[in-house]
């Protein structure tokens, strides 16, 4: 990597790290906010290659959009729980489970995971299997409808895509 | 007495004994919040005991584990102590390693390969 | 006063709901994939309403000490990314083991 992503990678490591040493300890004496300082400086400049990767480019962009794509999800969570609850309570209990599986476009780490925490979250399905290869996903799916909603319409895998950028699949041409 | 008895059977003493000593309606919903969520891990321990199999007895157990940590941040405002709040804290961490690494033995057969 | 009283009971009563439903889920499906269907999603957010209106609560009582509502944020924020990674990865255990998923008409197990 070069020295411009991982000053990057140490900096923004650092600040998460020293975030959460005031969070956790609450004391602002001189003593523990430089054994603070000594420790995050320590731990970012060993290990910040596993937090921030440093291949991508556009991160503040990212990051705006996945903060505008957060309280969609929110208002997804909530109708996931009142449908449950409502499939729990009926008397006569209107499930019709069915594995279903599909392909999409996303292939970095971070996309996939939220792909995959987004699909467990929302109404009716949960993630079974992730191939990183081709972006295949096994899903689990309670009823028609829910299922119907992730093969068909195809609106989570459109908005996670257009938060990370990753619409379209790139192919490598080799010279043959 | 009390200088006998531990700390957990203070506590429990405590617990049936702070509601009905204190002012204030909000100790009293605390109250009826940590049974009500005790009811439920009671129902949850059901399907941990009689689960055909070993995947419903694990599920059970992360069951438990999440409504523990709803049932520490609550008791922590019942009884003022703040110290409650890093404990459901640490335990959360716990009991999501723990589930991980049962998923992980289940399936592969071993942990370290 | 009163209001926040009434919120924090409206939160607190939601959230012991949710958790009431994932329990009485686990016990009703007929299968190991549809009862983690019940817990994954109600016990997740059943556990946040808890903790959210426990900490709406701290806001109003003691005005002081801010860095208490900052961590139950946090654990929050756990809570939403670690129930359901636990729920995938006994889930993936599962499927590939080999358990059978079950189909309407079948018999509970």
């Amino acid at each position: 990597m070069r020295l411009g992503e991982r000053a990057f990678g140490i900096l923004i490591t650092f600040c998460i790290m020293a975030v959460f040493w005031i969070l956790l300890s609450g004391i602002f004496d001189a003593f523990h906010l430089i054994s603070g300082i000594v420790c995050c400086a320590i731990v970012s400049i060993i290990s910040h290659d596993l937090l921030v990767k440093g291949k991508s480019e556009k991160k503040l962009q990212k990051s705006l959009r996945l903060l505008i794509y957060i309280p969609w999800e929110l208002w997804q969570i909530v109708l996931a729980n009142i449908d449950v609850a409502y499939r729990v309570l009926h008397p006569k209990m209107p499930i019709d489970p069915l594995i279903i599986e599909f392909e999409t476009t996303l292939r970095g780490d971070f996309s996939l995971l939220t792909l995959a925490n987004s699909i467990t979250l929302t109404p009716g399905t949960i993630t079974i299997l992730v191939e990183p290869e081709r972006g295949k996903f096994w899903v689990h799916a309670i009823a028609k409808e829910p299922a119907d909603a992730l093969l068909v319409d195809q609106t989570m895998q459109r908005k996670v895509a257009h938060v990370f950028m990753e619409t379209r699949v790139e192919t490598k041409d080799r010279l043959s | 007495m009390d200088e006998e008895c531990g700390m957990y059977l203070l506590l429990c003493r405590d617990f049936f004994i702070i509601h009905s000593k204190e002012e204030g309606k909000m100790i009293t919903i605390f109250w009826v919040t940590i049974l009500l969520i005790a009811v439920t891990m009671g129902l949850s321990l059901f399907r941990g005991v009689a689960g055909p199999g070993v995947f419903n007895r694990v599920a059970a157990v992360n069951i438990i584990g999440t409504k523990t940590i709803a049932l520490l941040v609550v008791m922590g405002y019942y009884f003022e102590r703040p110290y409650f709040f890093d404990i459901a804290l640490l335990y959360a961490m716990i009991n999501f390693i723990a589930t991980l690494v049962f998923a992980k033995y289940l399936e592969r057969g071993e942990l370290w390969s | 006063m009163v209001i926040v009283h009434g919120v924090v009971m409206a939160l607190l009563g939601a959230g012991v709901f949710f958790t009431l439903v994932g329990s009485i889920g686990l016990l009703r499906f007929p299968d190991f994939y549809t009862r983690l269907h019940a817990t994954g999603k109600c016990d997740t957010l059943g556990g946040g309403l808890i903790i959210l209106g426990a900490m709406i609560y701290h806001f109003f009582q003691y005005p002081e000490t801010l860095l208490v509502p900052a961590k139950l944020a946090f654990l929050i924020l756990f809570i939403f990314i670690a129930n359901p990674t636990a729920t995938h990865a006994i889930m993936k255990a599962a499927y590939k083991t080999g358990v059978e998923p079950w189909r309407l008409g079948e018999e509970r197990r």
